[in-house]
């Protein structure tokens, strides 16, 4: 059923939030403390929990998708509700920010991807996979080949 | 004309649902036929988003950009933190543990470091911008994580809209910068193997900037960076409003 995952999500949202507030009030900030991130936490537990008991469906898998699909709409109409004007008066913020964020990130990608060794590109990966293939079917061919021979015999 | 207004008003929802869905069909048409495919559909539709919440706001010179005409109220509706929290929530449904785990280690560091350093360097720029609370300086650092971890964060904090417009903007920006930017530092970066792709999701976040950056780059590569990439909206979402927040409010004392 549709509505099964509908309501699971909206299980996991309603909690994920609640135990946020009651974290944000145990630790004196006026605040909820992470309370999507502990749903959707709760999401892929209950997922797992679900697929194990056998209880998943196709109908309850829909219900959630939908609304995962919406995501970026629903992005596009918060975004068309905010105070822009405003925003837009505090002025070069958003390009430096934006700017900074993504350079830091280029140069953290360079460094990292040079720590230990160096993996594969994907030419390497596509030819290694070619010529493995290569190699099977030649020892197919082979096989073929020595079974027909002892056939003949 | 009287009716029309009658019926637009006592649908409001539905109205938003309908014009966001234009909005989005546009923006996928410009995606495709403008930047041939380099900036995300969804990226644009964002920009068109603030442009339109920009002129609402001129027009009736209320705070809450479209929502503020009588006949799109329901996008305040549609885009408010009930239906959101939802939407973002569902979006944890197609994380794939079993590939989670394939990223390792170094997925986990890049994404660690991919919350990190952006929202530092948003909480320093935000201060050298003159903001002074704790609310609006994680809002601000967490919208240079991703356009979504800005607003979830400043939602759960009650931070001002017009922060949240800036985090939201901040986020997006940096969506297009990766997207465009990725195909001309690829090389430089080493961006050429399944594993830094990894990295590379885990550290730029945004998984329509990094699934639009790859694809411009080496369309081999895209599963690999959006594997961890997917994963960083819900680690944000997590420790921004929580850990960053406590911390900057330690740092700052308000």
């Amino acid at each position: 059923m549709t509505i099964s995952g509908v309501a699971l999500l909206a299980i996991c949202t309603l909690l994920g939030n609640y135990l946020g507030d009651l974290l944000g009030i145990a630790l004196g900030v006026k605040a909820n403390v992470g309370g999507v991130g502990i749903a959707m936490i709760l999401l892929i537990a209950g997922r797992i929990w679900l697929v194990k008991s056998g209880l998943f469906s196709e109908g309850l898998k829909k219900g959630v998708e939908l609304w995962g699909s919406l995501y970026i709409p629903i992005v596009v109409a918060m975004a068309a509700t905010q105070n822009v004007v405003a925003a837009v008066k505090a002025g070069p913020l958003v390009l430096i920010a934006g700017t900074g964020a993504v350079v830091l990130c280029f140069c953290t990608v360079a460094l990292i991807s040079r720590i230990g060794p160096h993996g594969e590109t994907m030419d390497e990966i596509e030819a290694r996979e070619a010529l493995e293939r290569e190699a099977l079917r030649e020892a197919e061919e082979r096989a073929a080949a020595v079974h027909l021979s002892a056939k003949g015999a | 004309m009287e009716a029309l207004a009658k019926l637009l008003n006592a649908n409001g929802l539905i109205v938003a649902f309908a014009v966001v869905g234009l909005i989005m069909w546009a923006s996928y048409l410009i995606s495709k036929h403008l930047t041939f495919g380099r900036i995300h559909g969804s990226a644009i539709a964002i920009l068109i988003g603030l442009a339109l919440a920009f002129v609402g706001g001129v027009q009736t010179g209320g705070q809450k950009g479209m929502a503020d005409l009588p006949m799109l109220a329901g996008m305040g509706l549609m885009g408010g933190a009930m239906l959101r929290d939802f939407a973002i929530v569902a979006t944890a449904f197609e994380v794939d543990v079993a590939l989670a785990k394939k990223a390792g280690l170094v997925g986990a560091l890049a994404l660690g470091l991919g919350t990190l350093l952006p929202f530092i360097l948003g909480v320093v720029i935000a201060w050298s911008f003159g903001y002074r609370d704790s609310i609006s300086l994680t809002t601000l650092g967490a919208g240079a994580v991703t356009y979504i971890v800005g607003p979830v964060t400043g939602a759960a904090l009650g931070a001002d809209s017009a922060v949240i417009a800036l985090s939201i903007a901040t986020g997006v920006f940096k969506a297009v910068l990766v997207m465009v930017g990725t195909p001309f530092v690829a090389k430089l970066i080493g961006l050429d193997n399944p594993r830094s792709a990894m990295v590379f999701g885990g550290l730029m976040g945004t998984v329509s900037g990094v699934s639009g950056g790859l694809a411009a780059t080496d369309r081999r590569l895209v599963p690999y960076g959006a594997l961890t990439a997917t994963f960083h909206t819900g680690l944000g979402c997590l420790v921004a409003p929580s850990i960053f927040y406590l911390v900057v409010k330690a740092l700052i004392g308000n």
